[in-house]
């Protein structure tokens, strides 16, 4: 039970850090909070559904494929909204607002394309038979959602912390306007930015059949909820402090599910208050000035 | 005469007349509830997110305690309606006092912890361990003390009261140090407002409004399940109605419920989703053109509105 429970933890651990990591992406860039990511989430998920049923590709394509698609869509979306947000009295508290409206539309649209009702993809496109891990059997879409996972999460080390776009990325994240200052071209690289995250939403969402059990155009909600408490547990604005805190975050919910599995369901809220209250910064979060 | 004697005059004589009257000359007293539920939860969040800047995400956590705090007490202790919805007021005030240590978090900090301690509630009532206290799942009935017709006019003077409440805060000392604190919570701190006493009372208001109207709507409705009175609509239609008219003003969340729960009321049953789109694009478009609401365009005119 313990070492089953440890080692799923840890499979929903990375997964779950995949499902946050965009979201504080686009935060520590864009000091925005972007409450259509769960929608985002639920676009790439239905993308692998129909890809599967209609052509049969198989969800790791079709992770390749949403990764270049939502790039591309979030570039001109950030365009259209983002700089005119930013002009506003109260950014961060508007964007709220603004990205919940947009969730709206995109959950409305998604219903009347692909309508209510809830779709799977059968978990034997990744083989049948459970895959043994130190003498525990999981299922082996568990594994090929994990392991993508932290393909994804590698993608954006590499991204943030070996490249000059990165290095300029970092550079806004850290104080935007003296980016700004410095001649950096602070709308592209937080474009760029914008576009990764929901890219990673979507692939996030392609596993999510697997992970999640099956999905529907109002699914949205929920994942904003469990994403902002793995983010918040990790450190808000911190892409790589979401690692930790989805690992946290699945393990804990892996030994709710097996020792009080009725009050599982409160685990995001009541891990996401506590945090909020006791540590605001989050596990790996630097002390901030304020005034 | 006095401003907040016009405003009262412009505002709440009407909005209340025709909350009252309105049930005699036409049939759907459902809908005028409904009404009368959004008026007063959308100045709800008036009270703490325009005159205090905290968006309250969860707010419908006290409709929702305000609501089984009434039903519990009617069922467990066999209360009379009216000092049930005592018990609902008192129940949202507690959760609200409980929830004071949020108000240290700010912008979105505050509104996702919100969110989720609404959640958390919820998840507390509708929990299958608790289904001797709760109902948990089964829900709540209520036909003993069914009687929609009092339960209405309770409602309008809920109404009237909060409709008051804003007036008050609109024409104030105290509203006015609120936005103060919401502009600029140090400065305010300087000029000698107590900052931690004014923003906790203003977050206790906006509760005991929420609950009041919580415990009425269990009473109206009378046969409710956790995910009625729990549903995130009631937050977020709440704010964006009253984001729509324009907060901090008395007249911009009128104005938000009257053409937004209009157009809802219109379009929104038959074919949801056309609604939402509509909706969604509404608020998108509202946060990049006309971010302080509707009645700022009044303001740009030079009218003053109440």
């Amino acid at each position: 039970m313990l070492e089953y429970a440890l080692i799923a933890g840890l499979v929903f651990g990375l997964y779950f850090c995949l499902v946050g990591l965009g979201l504080n992406l686009v935060f520590g860039v864009m000091r925005i909070v972007n409450l259509a990511h769960g929608d985002f989430l639920m676009l790439g998920a239905f993308g692998a559904f129909w890809l599967f049923n209609l052509v049969g590709l198989n969800p790791v394509g079709t992770a390749f494929l949403v990764f270049a698609v939502f790039t591309a869509l979030g570039l001109p979306l950030y365009y259209l909204l983002v700089p005119r947000l930013q002009r506003a009295k109260d950014p961060e508290m508007l964007s709220i607002i603004l990205f919940f409206g947009l969730s709206q539309v995109i959950e409305a649209l998604a219903t009347i394309v692909f309508g209510p009702s809830e779709r799977s993809i059968p978990g034997r496109v990744f083989g049948t038979g459970p895959v043994h891990i130190l003498g525990q059997s999981l299922p082996a879409a568990w594994v090929v959602s994990a392991i993508a996972s932290g393909v994804a999460v590698l993608f954006i080390y590499v991204y943030l912390y070996r490249t000059r776009l990165g290095y300029l990325t970092r550079a806004v994240m850290v104080h935007r306007e003296e980016a700004l200052a410095t001649g950096i071209d602070v709308d592209r690289v937080s474009a760029i930015a914008f576009g990764i995250g929901l890219a990673l939403a979507a692939i996030a969402g392609v596993f999510a059949p697997f992970m999640l059990g099956s999905v529907n155009p109002s699914m949205g909600v929920d994942i904003n909820i469990q994403s902002f408490a793995v983010i918040v547990v990790g450190s808000l604005g911190n892409p790589l402090g979401t690692i930790l805190g989805g690992i946290v975050y699945g393990i804990s919910l892996t030994f709710m599910q097996t020792y009080f599995s009725s009050w599982a369901n409160l685990l995001p809220y009541v891990l996401l208050i506590f945090i909020l209250l006791v540590r605001p910064s989050g596990l790996l979060g630097r002390e901030v000035r304020s005034a | 005469m006095p401003r907040w004697l016009r405003h009262t005059l412009l505002t709440v004589v009407p909005v209340v007349a025709a909350a009252g009257l309105l049930p005699f000359g036409y049939s759907n007293q459902l809908l005028l509830f409904n009404f009368v539920v959004f008026l007063t939860l959308a100045q709800g969040v008036n009270v703490i997110y325009g005159f205090t800047g905290y968006l309250p995400f969860g707010y419908v956590g006290f409709f929702g305690a305000g609501a089984y705090g009434f039903s519990l007490s009617v069922l467990h202790l066999h209360m009379a309606p009216l000092a049930a919805l005592g018990v609902g007021a008192a129940a949202a005030i507690l959760l609200g006092l409980l929830l004071t240590p949020l108000l240290r978090l700010s912008g979105a900090y505050f509104a996702i912890a919100n969110l989720a301690a609404s959640l958390a509630v919820y998840q507390v009532v509708s929990n299958p361990n608790l289904t001797e206290i709760t109902k948990g799942h089964y829900g709540i009935s209520l036909s003993g003390v069914f009687n929609p017709t009092l339960a209405y006019s309770v409602a309008v003077v809920i109404l009237a009261a909060t409709l008051g409440l804003t007036v008050y805060l609109r024409n104030s000392r105290f509203g006015l140090s609120l936005q103060a604190i919401r502009d600029d919570a140090i400065s305010a701190g300087m000029a000698g407002i107590d900052v931690v006493r004014a923003r906790t009372l203003a977050w206790l208001l906006s509760a005991l409004i929420a609950g009041l109207i919580g415990g009425v709507f269990a009473w109206y409705v009378s046969v409710f399940y956790p995910e009625t009175v729990f549903s995130s609509e009631f937050s977020i239609f709440a704010i964006v109605f009253a984001l729509f008219g324009g907060v901090a003003t008395v007249t911009g969340p009128i104005l938000g419920v009257i053409i937004l729960y209009g157009v809802y009321n219109a379009i929104g049953i038959s074919t949801p989703q056309y609604f939402q789109l509509i909706y969604g694009l509404l608020i998108m478009g509202l946060v990049l053109f006309l971010p302080s609401g509707l009645v700022s365009l009044f303001k740009r005119w030079g009218i003053d509105v109440p």
